[in-house]
């Protein structure tokens, strides 16, 4: 019976594992703009670009 | 490489009849004026950003999508964007700040298309002082991160506006970021309660298949304990969506329908550890969690409807943010809320007037379309009272102010709607129901409690007090509703009808009166159908003729260009509007007027000088275009249906001119002409009286009081950005499927009726188990999440269909 109480335990890690990175993903702010993003990432990018760092950090809280 | 490609069929200066469209905008160009790198467009305006746009090595623009831009023809007047540097008005748009770096948002309502983020996001090459840009497509937003000791919050606002994405500038608009992490906890309760449901099932299932009976009692215990740890977090975390609702609710002495919910989630959680604990039976953590994880889901989906529909009943958004005031002899800008009675207020062309003021210098032409709905502007001279809401037309005036901006006509009009707030939510037929469904259900529990406690079967008892709570829940009741209206509203949506909520679909429901705004709703305000009288005009004369009403903006002009059709584009010379009277210019050394009789110099005709406009030629008086204000298209087939059971008004701001040719269709009684706002709202206000429902249809502000007044008030529009106070905004191509939203209200209700019957047929076969402590808890947690899903899936299933069926034709279209 305990290989059953082992299958539970990796079960509900993954599961939880899951919801963890479900509640990051939220928190980042990857669920405000579903849109934009799938645009944004077709743009070619330019080599001015790096000269500037990134200012957008995700915004906490 | 971006792809340029020849925007005109043929090429300039052949003879062919040929379309200019601008390179920009896709607009079709008047003439050839404006004319840069082989490119021609169709105004100043156009023509500038895209010189901007070259100039920065930006043209990957044009190649994202064709004609990305927004046309800039007939923007008015320079904006002032010195007002963002105001310090109150700064700290509404700049909401983070971090040395020398500043956060500023923006609502950009002329972003429409990818090239529009690739540009924007482009925007740091254009000026160095600007670092990023991010936009948020979805909501129109853009977040800039600029500079501060580079660049001011104004020029920021100006080069938005230079690129032709103006800025929509409001003292209220201010970024909603409570909003955002208020969705994100939602989103995250929904997570968390959605994995402990799964997780919990899961743990449940062996009891459920082996009949309660494990062989393994340490196998049972672990299952159970498991099932209380992952049900936990969901009890305190996520369930409080609905403790809190249901406590507020509570204080305020009023059964709202989160209190039966809070009830039910708690007494299955206390019966749960009762079980684990005390009789050491499997609990109903599935079911606590599944409840908890459906309800939420239903929930969050119908706020994602609303989301998408920003409606603003606040006066001010239609005013400009700040004026002119002119201070010992010097120019001011000041936020409109400080303009006071005796201030002198410089009002430019295309500038409204903020308030009641009397005109002190200039020569007024006030356009008074937003109050009245007379597209012509009105002539006034110095002295002349001048009232809030009217817009001039042509130079600048200064004028002294009477009233404060409070107390002028509009909001008068406005704030008297304010007292007389429609009847909201409370009393809908769903809460009720839920309502009082949730009492019996409370009462009969009770009741089988008792009942079993004085026949002295304890175990027996407390099933029949705590199954029929689970069984009967009031989530597939309110679930129906829930999917229904949120579907509906999802789809209606979808085809540019936007609903406030989903009780304005139950309203429509009830709605026996349809009253219409003439102008701009039942007929087109600018491509009236058209006459000509006279000789007929050779294709060279319509090309002149055409070529000069193409450089006006009134609704004649529009609407004789639309009538000639295609013609060769010409150039025209000493261009020049006389307000009130005409224009004129020199096409291909040709002079021609367009305009009243007097300013053409022709005999004037006994009848009325309405919806006539003259021309001559080389001096020489060639005919007159005759403007009928037709139904739109599509129209006339809506009457037809509506008239047989609804009654039908109209209440028009114009004068009576159409009256006869609306006869037809209106009864002689109900037709109603030179209404001022005032008068539309008093009307409406008596049919109610007379207990009629009303459906009020409007196009602008003008309307803004009677939609308001109505029962259900939808705005007619043509502009994604227009905002005004109503229950609904329609596109304007819509119009024409009214009775298919009639229709389509009235399917959702029987749909809504239908789960209802299937939930209590449910529901009551469960009670009838449940109170002889016949169904054993368990079976009840499997019954609650399979009606649950097998409502959802009835009634998101059928209003999916209804709306198909009802809205087939534009199925086709898109």
């Amino acid at each position: 019976m305990s290989v059953i109480i082992l299958l539970i335990g990796a079960s509900v890690l993954v599961a939880g594992g899951f919801l963890f990175a479900f509640i990051w993903s939220v928190r980042s702010g990857q669920y405000e703009d579903d849109y934009t993003p799938s645009v944004r990432m077709l743009f070619d990018d330019e080599k001015a670009d790096t000269s500037k760092k990134s200012t957008f950090k995700t915004t906490k809280k | 490489m971006p792809l340029y490609f020849w925007a005109c069929t043929g090429m300039p200066g052949t003879e062919t009849i040929h379309k200019l469209t601008c390179y920009h905008c896709g607009d079709s160009c008047p003439d050839t004026t404006f004319q840069l790198d082989d490119k021609y467009f169709c105004c100043f305006g156009c023509k500038t950003v895209y010189e901007i746009l070259s100039r920065n090595d930006l043209c990957d623009y044009y190649a994202i999508s064709d004609h990305p831009g927004v046309t800039q023809r007939g923007k008015a007047a320079v904006q002032k964007y010195t007002v963002l540097d105001i310090p109150t008005v700064r700290e509404k748009y700049v909401h983070f700040a971090e040395g020398d770096t500043a956060y500023a948002q923006f609502h950009l309502p002329a972003m429409h298309c990818s090239s529009c983020i690739w540009l924007l996001e482009h925007m740091h090459t254009l000026h160095p002082g600007i670092l990023q840009a991010r936009v948020d497509f979805p909501k129109k937003e853009i977040r800039i991160a600029f500079d501060i000791t580079q660049v001011q919050l104004s020029d920021v606002g100006a080069l938005l506006d230079a690129i032709g994405y103006e800025p929509y500038l409001r003292l209220d608009d201010t970024p909603q970021n409570p909003d955002k992490s208020q969705q994100r906890k939602t989103l995250i309760k929904i997570g968390i309660a959605g994995f402990a449901f799964g997780n919990c099932m899961m743990l449940a299932f062996p009891e459920y298949l082996a009949g309660g009976d494990i062989s393994d009692p340490h196998l049972q215990s672990l299952f159970r304990i498991l099932s209380l740890v992952l049900a936990l977090p969901v009890f305190i975390y996520s369930a409080n969506a609905f403790y809190i609702p249901a406590w507020k609710g509570l204080k305020k002495g009023y059964l709202n329908i989160d209190v039966p919910l809070a009830l039910a989630i708690i007494l299955t959680f206390g019966r749960s550890l009762y079980a684990i604990f005390i009789e050491h039976t499997a609990g109903y953590f599935d079911s606590m969690t599944g409840l908890v994880f459906f309800m939420l889901l239903g929930r969050y989906f119908q706020d994602l409807t609303y989301k998408t529909i920003s409606f603003d009943r606040d006066y001010r958004s239609y005013f400009p943010l700040a004026v002119s005031r002119i201070e010992a002899g010097k120019e001011m800008q000041v936020p409109l809320s400080d303009v006071q009675k005796g201030d002198m207020l410089l009002v430019r062309d295309g500038e409204l007037i903020p308030a009641d003021a009397l005109l002190v210098k200039g020569k007024g032409y006030i356009d008074y379309s937003f109050v009245t709905g007379e597209s012509e502007p009105v002539e006034k001279k110095i002295g002349e009272l001048l009232y809030a809401g009217g817009r001039q037309v042509g130079s600048t005036l200064e004028v002294s102010v009477l009233k404060e901006v409070s107390q002028s006509y509009l909001t008068q009009l406005w704030n008297n709607i304010d007292t007389g707030k429609k009847q909201e939510e409370h009393n809908s037929l769903l809460q009720l129901t839920g309502k009082y469904f949730a009492l019996a259900v409370l009462l009969i529990s009770c009741a089988a409690f008792a009942f079993w406690m004085i026949q002295g079967e304890t175990q027996t008892a407390l099933d029949a007090l705590i199954t029929p709570l689970i069984v009967a829940c009031p989530c597939a009741l309110l679930l129906s509703a829930t999917f229904t209206n949120g579907n509906a509203l999802r789809y209606l949506s979808r085809i540019g009808i936007f609903l406030k909520n989903a009780f304005v679909l139950e309203r429509i429901t009830q709605v026996d009166t349809v009253v219409f705004d003439k102008t701009g709703t039942l007929t087109q305000a600018n491509t009236s159908s058209t006459h000509f009288t006279g000789d007929s005009l050779q294709p060279y004369e319509k090309d002149l003729i055409a070529a000069l009403a193409m450089q006006s903006n009134h609704p004649y002009s529009k609407a004789i260009v639309q009538w000639i059709g295609e013609h060769v584009p010409l150039a025209v010379e000493k261009y020049q509007a006389i307000a009130g009277a005409g224009i004129e210019g020199m096409v291909e050394d040709i002079w021609i007027r367009i305009g009243s009789a007097e300013f053409i110099g022709a005999v004037r005709d006994d009848i009325s000088e309405r919806g006539r406009s003259y021309v001559s030629i080389a001096g020489k008086v060639r005919g007159i275009f005759h403007f009928n204000n037709a139904f739109r298209p599509g129209l006339e087939a809506l009457m037809e249906q509506l008239r047989n059971d609804k009654q039908l008004y109209i209440l028009s701001g114009d004068n009576n001119s159409d009256r006869s040719y609306f006869a037809r269709y209106f009864a002689q009684q109900n037709m109603f002409f030179e209404q001022s706002p005032h008068d539309k709202l008093k009307n409406i206000k008596y049919l109610q009286q007379r207990h009629h429902v009303v459906m009020m249809l409007g196009d602008g502000l003008n309307d803004a009081g009677a939609l308001q007044q109505s029962d259900v008030g939808i705005a007619v529009t043509q502009s994604t950005h227009f905002t005004p106070a109503s229950d609904v905004v329609m596109d304007v191509g819509r119009l024409p499927d009214l009775n298919a939203l009639f229709r389509f209200a009235k399917a959702g209700r029987r749909i809504i009726v239908a789960s209802f019957v299937i939930s209590i047929l449910y529901n009551t076969t469960g009670l009838f188990f449940a109170l002889q402590g016949a169904l054993s808890p368990v079976l009840a947690a499997i019954l609650m999440p399979l009606s649950t899903i097998s409502i959802v899936s009835f009634t998101t299933g059928m209003t999916t269909l209804a709306a198909r069926r009802l809205f087939a034709r534009q199925h086709m279209r898109e």
